[in-house]
């Protein structure tokens, strides 16, 4: 039996202490289309990379026809040996034209009457997978619409040169299609492997795995947890197998206070990439509400949103009773400031309080800070020190400090914990549900499953809207999963 | 690839013709700018419309052209060379000294500026650096050097070179014959050449053009060198025409080709230039200071006037932009089901 296309063994990478891929074998056979599903976190991207060439593994190698390319696998040298990727977020230069960007990808198309021969490769391949596209070799892709940009994009991996096109990997390509041209590219994707190129088919739309993938990977934290031939799979055992075994104990599950008869401080309604209408998020007093679902699916949009409507700007659909305050998750660029002190940090959202006759007073903003050193337990000698000499965690609790010293009742946080120690995330947790108590009311987005049981409703987000609101007492992994990952137009 | 597969009728492709309409007319605008103000100075000096009277009004143009030239390359991967006006002063001084007097040793220094220019680039490439102000640093690198070159005024060009710029081709005056030439090769290098498309394409998206396995470094380094050919031009056009020069000759030229740049439709977002609309830019900022003469005003007033005109454009640019927008937000509006 001939050698698979690539093979991958053993590859093994980590971004500082949080291990993104632990030791994936993973094999790719010509002709065969391989359907790769996984819920946040669970390494598909990271893999994809690696395949790529875009990021070098820690350890592990690849193998192509069986020989060993690890050492000196880059961009050039998985182009070459006919590995192409499609990016999730659009890869193409929107300031070229469709024949130009193709240019870009193939070194060979040059001299005389590049352009044509550019055109000609992209539209050959655009008629044959997106007929109807309406899409011209001279237009500037920067002014075609999302959609088409993506079949452009798409029709680009599969044009072949002087390279052949044997591995083309598809990260959530239906993501900005209509359902005809999902179904055009699903129809390409079984054609292409009839001719031979291997696919790696990454997408949260089971359904669309089901159709179009000959073998379904799952992977989670980090390892391919199931491999099977997608013939006899069900939705439902896919979905038992992105879950973690670990259960959450018992004791953890909350009960859910009855909401009846009781006005939320902060509401909105969502609504979904299609137009259709989903579920509302509402949040009351002393409430902590989980947003839930896939990375990117509407859940950052909701918090600010909320954030927006709180400062008193008029947002449609959404009603908010009390002032928010804001943590953000990406802590290096919209969460700190590097260059001022952690006292500071934590007051900034204070100001008035800590203001005397117009001017900040030191030994206000000071004893401010120094009360939620205590209460939050940052460790630090002193709350003059600089921001930058804690560590991440610490960082992070200080975010939380500012948005808890302030006057804000309703706390809005957009994935905080990620990259946290387990040790810090437990103290915050704790915090969370003490303020709760005391009435505030926390807006929980999170891509961790575990944080989720903390929560007393998990709104879970596809495509922009709810399509799912679990009290805690009926919330479990197994639901979250099966509401994120629901096929297309079962809902 | 077969070539027999006919083309199928494009149902989607009227939609697109609206978004044509705009970009048209934004490419038009710089022609129109220069178009308006050549009118104007017809109208008030009638005698400006021969032979002579263009070669005259334009003289000075030639290494304005040059400079907004090197300027737009700058601009393809969205950086800003804040040192044209240096660089050039600096060459100028260096041809009517070495270039003169030895003229080997005067072509290796000019190539070796256009080398620094690349390990510039290379520089802002390798270390992640704002090419501001990596840029800034060398205007000042460049304007010392030039004083250390020729500490006073004088000087004199080579006779080859004033004799070049002193030249009158039959029936097209040289300024118009030379923009037209070099609005021709800015065209072939970096609209229709396969590798124009990649430094567009690095201006536009950088990550994709290095995904697609292509050196960042080579294209910035690349970019840069072109920039600093083009400051030579304009710095050897300069002396010929002025056939002797000063340290801060060209002070005023960083400035001019960022206006005449942006003018002829370069962007700062990098990617989106033009080099017919650079030449047309640089040719109207030329004639504006003529302009002022002829209206009898104080030369005080040049770059003042000079950035009337450019708001001008710009904001003419903007209405555009708005209105196409609008027009597609309304064609999303009705096309929704």
């Amino acid at each position: 039996m001939a050698d698979p296309t690539v093979r991958l063994t053993g590859v093994a990478k980590s971004y500082g202490a949080v291990r993104a891929l632990a030791g994936v074998d993973l094999a790719v056979d010509a002709g065969v289309c391989l359907g790769l599903v996984g819920h946040n976190g669970a390494g598909k991207s990271t893999l994809m990379h690696v395949l790529a060439g875009t990021l070098a593994p820690d350890s592990g190698s690849i193998l192509v026809d069986g020989v060993d390319r690890t050492a000196g696998w880059s961009v050039a040298a998985a182009h070459a040996a006919g590995v192409r990727c499609v990016f999730q977020e659009l890869s193409l230069c929107p300031n070229l034209t469709v024949a130009e960007n193709a240019r870009v990808f193939h070194p060979g198309l040059r001299g005389l009457g590049w352009k044509r021969r550019a055109g000609r490769l992209i539209m050959d391949r655009l008629d044959h997978m997106f007929p109807g596209h309406g899409i011209g070799a001279g237009d500037t892709v920067g002014d075609l619409s999302i959609g088409r940009r993506q079949m452009v994009e798409i029709a680009r991996a599969f044009t072949v040169t002087d390279a052949p096109a044997r591995l083309v990997i598809l990260d959530e390509p239906t993501s900005s299609l209509d359902s005809v041209a999902a179904d055009q590219l699903l129809d390409a994707v079984r054609h292409a492997t009839r001719e031979g190129i291997g696919c790696i088919l990454i997408s949260h739309l089971l359904g669309e795995i089901l159709a179009a993938g000959d073998r379904v990977v799952v992977m989670r934290d980090g390892s391919v947890v199931a491999d099977r031939p997608a013939e006899g799979l069900s939705r439902d055992a896919l979905v038992e197998a992105m879950g973690s075994v670990a259960r959450p104990d018992a004791g953890a599950a909350r009960q859910t206070a009855d909401r009846a008869g009781r006005a939320p401080m902060a509401s909105a309604a969502t609504r979904d990439r299609r137009g259709r209408e989903g579920l509302t998020v509402t949040a009351g007093k002393g409430e902590i509400v989980g947003l839930a679902g896939l990375a990117g699916h509407g859940q950052t949009d909701t918090l600010l949103r909320l954030f927006r409507a709180a400062e008193g700007r008029r947002v449609a659909g959404v009603s908010v009773e009390a002032p928010a305050a804001f943590i953000a998750g990406d802590r290096q660029t919209e969460g700190i400031f590097p260059l001022w002190s952690i006292a500071r940090n934590v007051t900034v959202r204070s100001f008035p309080a800590v203001r005397r006759r117009g001017l900040l007073d030191p030994d206000r903003e000071r004893a401010l800070a120094e009360e939620w050193r205590r209460r939050i337990g940052i460790r630090t000698p002193d709350v003059a020190n600089p921001i930058l000499s804690l560590s991440g965690g610490n960082q992070q609790k200080v975010l939380f400090a500012r948005a808890l010293a302030s006057e804000a009742e309703i706390v809005l946080m957009d994935d905080p914990m990620r990259g946290v120690d387990v040790g810090t995330k437990r103290e915050v947790y704790d915090l969370i549900r003490a303020e709760a108590d005391r009435g505030r009311c926390f807006v929980w987005y999170t891509t961790e499953m575990e944080e989720l049981v903390n929560c007393d409703h998990v709104y879970v987000f596809r495509d922009g809207g709810v399509v799912a609101d679990l009290p805690a007492s009926e919330f479990t992994e197994q639901k979250v999963l099966q509401s994120s990952f629901e096929a297309e137009g079962a809902a | 690839m077969s070539d027999s597969r006919p083309v199928p009728a494009l149902p989607g492709r009227a939609s697109l013709g609206a978004a044509a309409v705009p970009r048209l007319l934004r490419a038009i605008l710089p022609g129109l700018a220069l178009a308006v103000i050549l009118v104007a100075i017809f109208i008030l000096q009638p005698r400006a419309m021969s032979y002579f009277g263009l070669n005259l009004l334009l003289n000075l143009s030639i290494p304005i052209v040059f400079a907004t030239l090197a300027q737009m390359f700058i601009l393809t991967v969205g950086d800003l060379d804040l040192s044209v006006g240096g660089m050039v002063s600096f060459v100028a001084t260096v041809s009517v000294t070495y270039l003169a007097e030895q003229p080997v040793l005067g072509v290796a220094i000019l190539i070796g500026a256009i080398a620094l220019y690349a390990c510039v680039g290379a520089l802002i490439e390798l270390r992640r650096l704002p090419a501001i102000v990596v840029t800034l640093g060398m205007s000042f690198v460049w304007f010392g050097l030039a004083v250390l070159v020729l500490p006073s005024p004088g000087g004199r060009a080579p006779e080859w070179l004033i004799a070049l710029m002193a030249w009158k081709p039959p029936v097209i005056p040289l300024p118009i014959l030379a923009a037209l030439l070099i609005a021709a090769i800015g065209h072939i290098a970096l609209m229709t050449s396969s590798y124009g498309a990649i430094l567009r394409g690095a201006g536009g998206n950088a990550r994709s053009i290095a995904r697609a396995g292509w050196s960042m470094l080579r294209v910035r380094m690349t970019l840069y060198a072109l920039a600093g050919f083009m400051g030579v031009l304009s710095g050897l056009s300069l002396t010929g025409i002025t056939t002797s020069a000063d340290s801060n000759i060209a002070l005023r030229y960083t400035l001019i080709s960022i206006a005449g740049a942006i003018l002829g439709g370069s962007e700062f977002v990098g990617g989106r230039v033009s080099p017919i609309g650079a030449v047309l830019g640089a040719l109207t900022m030329t004639l504006a200071a003529s302009f002022l003469s002829f209206l009898r005003l104080s030369p005080d007033w040049q770059i003042g006037v000079q950035g009337a005109i450019l708001i001008l454009v710009l904001a003419l640019r903007a209405l555009i932009n708005a209105w196409s927008a609008r027009a597609s937000r309304r064609r999303a509006g009705t096309a929704a089901p």
